[in-house]
């Protein structure tokens, strides 16, 4: 099965280029373009899932090592060097996931530009898979850093009233972390005089070194997750991006500082890591309890939502530097379930954003009235987004409690307020807007939900509720190798 | 050594004299049609990057020419990007009406003395080799003779670059009084134990010097002003292959004669770095003049090679050649775009000019939005690849700091780019662009082909040829 990576990773630019091919020849005819890109952009995505679901299947869960490993001498040292291990490949199955969902969301609510749209999606898939794929290290940042470009046109281009502002401050947030990254990059090639992330895994650098690179890193992947006090992008980015811009900044983009933590900073830098745990655990807190106060006090749904991200993902940063079997494992869940749930409750604010062309919380109420399959669907992922037991959002709440709970008490104690927390904002947005009497009249005409956005919605209610009963799904793929990285974590810091 | 061989080794250099003199005469008797001369040009100077490129290496003429792999490299790229020069400079002067055929002469002029600048092994020839090409260039600034600006430009250029000249030629006076000789090689064996206080001084004023040329701050003043008054190919031209001729004789001096003061040239080349990287970063913020901002952008890049260059050693030497490489095919498309697009025949120079330029014309915004993102260093587009080389080697000499404080310039730096590429995608264009000229279409295509896909090819072959320079720049 050599080969399947680099094919699952460059499959979308296939799509591109057919798209661009299709341009060339069929010049003129504007709306027939636009629809087969459309198309063909879902037919790739469609193809890069299957292809994904055939790496899962095809995956060995009982190894902790690196499998389906491409390894190609480039220049100076770099290695093109590609492989999954069981803490990556979901996160592979999880980018394939939702593409076709955003192709199809944006179906009808992405009208100008669609071409361009359609290729910054693609090209934006094929990067995110990169970097869950790559095994050298400055293949990792290659991947990693060039997502900004496509990422920055989609806020810029099809974002709302205050895009511009909204797009740069993403922009120049993200390159500040990443330059450091690049900078710890290239000290730990001219330190190890190696790139390679297995290699890098089993090397040892001083202590003192550790504490650097680690902070060079956590620059990057802190914005990236986002960290308190470093989140305020990303409340910005995700009001003015269009619904799948969301989506897959909610869904995938931030995930991707969770597995930077874990696949870079426990693993490589394990001795400060355990020192600057005691940090991780604050922010993480702080995170969880102070943006839940403030995404309480929104009046813009996507603010709220975005809001709750970022108190989300202080319980995976909180599991993660546990350093503890469960608080891996809680994190990955967390991750693998936030992608699908945030997604799907961005989806529910685009359901009903395509219709009024408003977000603001005070401008509907009693939606159920006329939309009472709309209703239900967000009734599910509201309660997947509070933890409860069933859905997805349970799981990695406990398990990285749990594992927290042995580590630091405190925090623990703290951050399961956040259960509470959550449940307060996400049921109050529920009833402000779902509840109550019609009064708006602009409502009165809103249409339920059409057969395409059931189709769209269809996925990730399965996808919740499968991963809320049968979370052993999960586990089996991760178990063996966050097994691994804990116990060479373990003995890294002799704990 | 005999005449034959010394011939030999010069072989890129007479050809380029020989045909320049030649075409001179000849111009003088018949010059009507200037295309003939651009062909010619253009042959010449391939003909000379392949003597180059193939030619016998060692020394000549008592150590004063040396060709090694360091000045092999350094040559192909000059040539081919005055050669790329030519046309665009020639076709971008036909369309105004003043056509001459002064204008490929000068060029071959200014690619001898670039030539004679990577080869030089001793103060004597460095002086010379630096006076013929600036002298050239200074003509070629102000070559759009009935242009206010042009003729502005060029004797700013003129005026500061005759300082800057004799700041040189002090320099190197004193460091011929302290060792006794303008070979390198014997510079170096006489400070070998450690250069007395009168030679350092030399070597700062050399360094002052050839920093003018490079426009490295502090003596990056006249960049901006030059930039945006000389004939936008011009500018193209001088600001790519003139400065990685000037960076390549800095190495050669400083490693070749001065190798044993590393400690103390590098704290000079640092602060230059730091300096450039912040002003570049800092000053281009306030532009509307793309050309002018361009002349920052430049600046900071020049801060970045010198942290290569600082790095000291082979590897130091290779980031600096990487760089300048990768920043030459940048600049010459940034700017070759920049003279294909005119709106009612006037040239498109501010920012604002470019609003809606994906919509009018995509092939050229989408260059352009390359350029940009290349000047930003995002993967894996070739600017990147230029500050990887750099920062690695600054990372191996224990300049970290250094390094870490010029990527986050970067950061700052990134502002006006994305504010072009801002204008560019997302504003509405105020009308329609003119036709852009065959030419400077197929140089932008070109230089933005290779910063994107092909680099990543290019790379492979380009990395141990660079080390091979380094190594032979860096001995002695």
């Amino acid at each position: 099965m050599t080969g399947i990576l680099s094919l699952t990773t460059y499959a979308p630019l296939i799509g591109v280029a057919a798209i661009l091919l299709l341009r060339l020849v069929g010049k003129g005819d504007e709306a027939r373009a636009a629809l087969a890109a459309r198309w063909i952009a879902l037919a790739t995505t469609l193809a890069t899932f299957a292809l994904s679901i055939l790496l899962v299947m095809s995956f060995d869960r009982t190894q902790s090592g690196f499998q389906f490993t491409e390894d190609a001498v480039w220049f100076s040292g770099l290695h093109y060097h590609m492989g999954v291990d069981g803490i990556s490949v979901l996160f592979l199955l999880l980018t394939a996931f939702l593409m076709p969902i955003c192709i199809l969301a944006s179906w009808k609510s992405i009208e100008t530009r669609v071409i361009e749209y359609m290729i910054a999606f693609l090209v934006l898939e094929s990067l995110v898979i990169g970097v869950f794929c790559a095994l050298d290290l400055l293949v990792f940042y290659l991947f990693f850093e060039a997502q900004l470009i496509p990422m920055f046109l989609i806020i810029g281009i099809w974002g709302g009233k205050n895009r511009i502002y909204a797009a740069f401050k993403f922009f120049l947030y993200t390159l500040l972390g990443s330059v450091l990254m690049l900078a710890a990059v290239l000290a730990m090639i001219s330190i190890a005089h190696t790139a390679s992330i297995p290699e890098l895994m089993r090397y040892h650098f001083a202590p003192g070194v550790q504490v650097w690179l680690w902070l060079a890193f956590f620059a990057s992947f802190a914005v990236k997750m986002p960290m308190w006090p470093v989140h305020t992008w990303l409340p910005d980015a995700h009001v003015e991006a269009p619904t799948a811009g969301s989506v897959i900044l909610a869904g995938i983009l931030i995930k991707m500082g969770g597995y930077g933590f874990m696949r870079f900073s426990l693993p490589m830098f394990p001795i400060a890591s355990h020192q600057f745990a005691p940090l991780i655990y604050a922010l993480s807190a702080i995170a969880i309890v102070y943006t839940s106060l403030v995404a309480f006090r929104q009046t813009d749904m996507k603010k709220l939502i975005a809001y709750s991200s970022v108190a989300h993902m202080g319980f995976v940063t909180m599991g993660i530097f546990s350093g503890t079997l469960q608080g891996e494992q809680g994190a990955l869940f967390q991750m693998l379930s936030h992608g699908v749930i945030s997604g799907a409750l961005f989806l529910c604010v685009g359901v009903v954003y395509d219709r009024m062309h408003t977000r603001e919380i005070a401008f509907y109420g009693g939606v159920v009235n006329r939309m009472p399959i709309y209703a239900a669907v967000f009734m599910l992922f509201t309660m997947g987004n509070v933890g409860l037991p069933g859905t997805s959002g349970f799981v990695g709440e406990i398990l990285t409690l749990t594992g927290t709970y042995g580590a630091s008490t405190w925090t623990a104690i703290i951050a399961s307020s956040g259960v509470i927390l959550s449940a307060v904002y996400a049921l109050t947005l529920y009833r402000r807007i779902v509840f109550g009497e019609l009064t708006n009249p602009a409502l009165a005409t809103i249409g339920d939900m059409g057969g395409r956005e059931m189709l769209v919605f269809a996925p990730l209610i399965l996808a919740t509720l499968v991963l809320g009963f049968q979370p052993g799904l999960v586990f089996s793929f991760t178990n063996a190798s966050t097994v691994h990285l804990v116990d060479a974590f373990r003995a890294a810091t002799g704990k | 050594m005999t005449f034959p061989n010394a011939a030999a080794l010069a072989g890129p250099e007479l050809i380029l004299a020989i045909s320049a003199l030649a075409m001179l005469a000849w111009g003088a008797f018949q010059a009507r049609t200037t295309t003939l001369f651009t062909a010619a040009a253009v042959a010449t100077l391939i003909l000379a990057s392949v003597a180059a490129a193939f030619g016998p290496h060692g020394r000549a003429f008592s150590g004063g020419l040396i060709a090694d792999a360091g000045s092999a490299l350094a040559k192909v790229v000059i040539y081919l990007a005055s050669a790329t020069a030519i046309p665009l400079g020639e076709r971008w002067f036909a369309r105004r009406g003043m056509a001459r055929f002064e204008f490929p002469i000068l060029v071959l002029l200014a690619a001898l003395g670039m030539g004679m600048m990577v080869s030089a092994g001793d103060l004597i020839s460095l002086y010379v080799s630096i006076e013929l090409q600036s002298l050239a260039l200074y003509i070629l600034a102000a070559f759009h003779k009935d242009d206010e600006k042009s003729s502005e430009a060029g004797l700013k250029y003129f005026v500061l670059g005759a300082l800057s000249s004799g700041i040189l030629l002090y320099g190197a006076s004193l460091v011929y009084g302290f060792a006794g000789s303008t070979r390198f090689e014997v510079i170096a064996t006489a400070m070998s134990h450690g250069a007395g206080l009168g030679a350092l001084f030399g070597l700062v004023f050399v360094i002052a010097g050839i920093a003018f040329k490079v426009s490295a701050a502090p003596f990056h003043m006249w960049t901006p002003d030059v930039y945006e008054g000389a004939p936008t190919p011009v500018v193209g031209f001088f600001a790519g292959a003139p400065k990685l001729a000037a960076m390549v004789l800095l190495a050669r001096v400083l490693s070749q004669a001065f190798g044993d003061s590393v400690g103390q040239w590098r704290q000079i080349l640092v602060v230059m770095a730091l300096l450039s990287v912040a002003i570049g970063a800092f000053a281009g913020l306030a532009q509307s003049n793309l050309k002018r901002l361009w002349a920052y952008s430049s600046i900071a890049g020049i801060g970045y090679a010198l942290v290569g260059l600082a790095a000291g050693g082979a590897s130091g030497i290779q980031s600096m050649l990487m760089f300048m490489v990768l920043y030459v095919v940048d600049v010459t498309g940034f700017f070759a775009c920049l003279a294909a697009l005119s709106r009612g025949g006037k040239p498109m120079e501010s920012i604002a000019d470019f609003a809606g330029l994906v919509k009018e014309r995509p092939a050229l915004a989408i260059s352009m939005t390359v350029f940009a993102l290349s000047g930003i260093g995002l993967p894996p587009i070739s600017g990147l690849w230029g500050k990887y080389y750099v920062f690695k080697a600054a990372a191996g000499a224990g300049l970290a700091p250094v390094a870490v404080a010029a990527l986050v310039g970067s950061v700052v730096a990134a502002f006006y780019y994305l504010r072009l590429i801002k204008v560019m995608w997302l504003d509405p264009s105020p009308g329609v662009t003119d036709a852009p000229p065959m030419e400077a279409r197929l140089v932008t295509y070109g230089a933005a082909l290779f910063a994107l896909p092909v680099v990543l090819i290019a790379l492979i072959y380009l990395d141990p040829l660079a080390q091979a320079a380094a190594v032979a720049l860096s001995a002695r």
